[in-house]
């Protein structure tokens, strides 16, 4: 693993919401090392400054993909970039998605916004292995239809035998689905207490009130895992920025069991 | 998860039998309205299909869908309680089918079952403090940067 920035330059930028961009970076030189679902990169924008960043695509080492909301002076920098454009890159960082934990389970995965960026490529995962996995279950929250990413992407995972069900918080005059908060969907699916993984990304209070629904539903703790965010400087547990009690959550984190993130997240100030 | 709506899911068999004899079979199409805001709540139902939109009716504009309630779950709770008037109105979003509880049947068996009635009860509360978290949920605007109260 790296802990300087390696060139990327970007090869394809797709707008995904007003605010979201999907970046394709691929090496200019020596590549990163392969990111498993649920890791993250610190992205370079130069001059600017440096974010952590799931990825939203693996597999293929020499191309990566990021999704990006921009909401500060950094992530919009990134969100502007342009194809041939050369950012840095270092990683992979942090504790991936335990998807061997999941093997012979039903996935129920949870997305609350631009959380789904991270869960992507488990989706994609469970469905490229068939017979490993049981049945999929996949729950998007967003705030407005517009704001749903990835297009018609969530059409083809229900074709290929996903369940999917989106609910949106405030609907526009053109939508038809659901509305109301992502944990309203916990009952409109066929999930199993006894036979299910649950994996939740999403705003912390989403992540919160979710785990408890599974939790009050019959989900142990130990079945569900959760990404959290926390502000990160060197992604290497060396600075101590991302610290949440003991846990330092570029290194032990983002995803942690909720057996040992919900202590820890019920602490008002850690 | 069982194929029962939610306030009969863990009901025992005889209770769930008593309630069902006071209940109808009962389907709506597409687009229609099941109840308008303010009118009388004298029934609810439970969804065996389909999707229904809950509304506020605001002057001037069309119609706000607050939420949708689908499969399983329990439409209506307001028959619960005087005034017996519905808070929002409910169309359904396509071919809903339910089954439909008469209000005051089914509250005068709560009062002469009141173990039946306690247990119905407690879950029409469970489902209301869902209601009421949902609603709070949704006012903190979790999705924009920050996931936190609007300052
Ligand atoms: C492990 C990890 C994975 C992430 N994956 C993604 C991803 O795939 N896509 C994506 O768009 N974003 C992701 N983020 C969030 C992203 O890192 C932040 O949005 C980014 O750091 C904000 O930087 P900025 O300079 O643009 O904004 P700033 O100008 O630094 O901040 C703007 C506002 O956002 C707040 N903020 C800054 N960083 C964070 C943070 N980490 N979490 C919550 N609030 C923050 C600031 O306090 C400030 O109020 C991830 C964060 C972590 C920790
Ligand atoms: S970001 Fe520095 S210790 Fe985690």
């Amino acid at each position: 693993m790296t802990t300087v920035p390696l060139p990327y330059r970007v090869t394809a930028v797709s707008a995904e919401t007003a605010d979201c961009v999907s970046l394709e970076v691929t090496p200019v030189g020596r590549a990163l090392p392969e990111f498993s679902p649920g890791r993250f990169a610190m992205m370079y924008a130069f001059g600017v400054g440096e974010v952590p960043i799931s990825v939203s695509a693996t597999g293929d080492a020499h191309r990566l993909v990021h999704t990006v909301r921009a909401i500060g002076a950094v992530t919009g920098a990134l969100c502007r970039l342009r194809a041939g454009d050369v950012i840095g890159l270092r990683g992979p960082y942090g504790t991936g998605w335990d998807l061997d934990a999941a093997a012979g389970s039903d996935v129920l995965v949870v997305a609350g916004g631009i959380g789904l960026a991270p869960l992507r490529p488990v989706v994609r995962h469970v469905l490229g292995h068939p017979g490993h996995y049981g049945g999929l279950q996949v729950l998007i929250g967003a705030r407005t239809p517009e704001d749903l990413l990835y297009g018609a992407e969530p059409e083809h995972w229900r074709r290929a035998s996903a369940q999917v069900e989106v609910t949106v918080d405030r609907p526009g005059p053109g939508w038809h689905g659901s509305v109301g908060v992502v944990t309203t969907l916990l009952d409109r699916v066929d999930w199993r207490p006894d036979r299910t993984a649950a994996l939740l990304c999403g705003p912390e209070v989403m992540i919160r009130h979710t785990a408890r629904a599974l939790l009050a539903r019959g989900l142990p703790a130990r079945r569900i895992q959760v990404s959290l965010e926390r502000n990160m400087r060197c992604g290497t547990g060396h600075c101590g920025h991302c610290q949440l009690g003991p846990l330092l959550l570029c290194r032990d984190g983002p995803v942690v069991g909720y057996d040992r993130a919900q202590p820890l997240l019920a602490v008002r100030e850690l | 998860m069982t194929g029962w709506p939610l306030l009969l899911d863990t009901l025992p068999q005889v209770q769930r039998d008593r309630l069902f004899t006071l209940a109808d079979e009962r389907d709506f199409r597409a687009g229609s309205t099941l109840f308008d805001e303010g009118d009388v709540a004298d029934r609810f139902w439970l969804i065996r299909s389909g999707e229904v939109a809950l509304d506020v009716y605001v002057p001037g504009r069309r119609a706000q869908v607050v939420e949708t309630l689908g499969p399983r779950q329990q439409l209506g709770w307001s028959w619960i309680f005087p005034p017996y008037r519905w808070h929002l109105g409910a169309r359904a979003l396509g071919p809903v089918r339910t089954w439909e509880f008469p209000a005051a049947e089914v509250r005068e068996l709560c009062m002469a079952d009141t173990e039946l009635g306690y247990e119905l009860m407690l879950r029409c509360a469970a489902l209301i403090a869902d209601r009421l978290q949902a609603t709070r949920l949704r006012l903190l605007d979790l999705y924009t940067p920050h996931g936190s109260v609007p300052s």
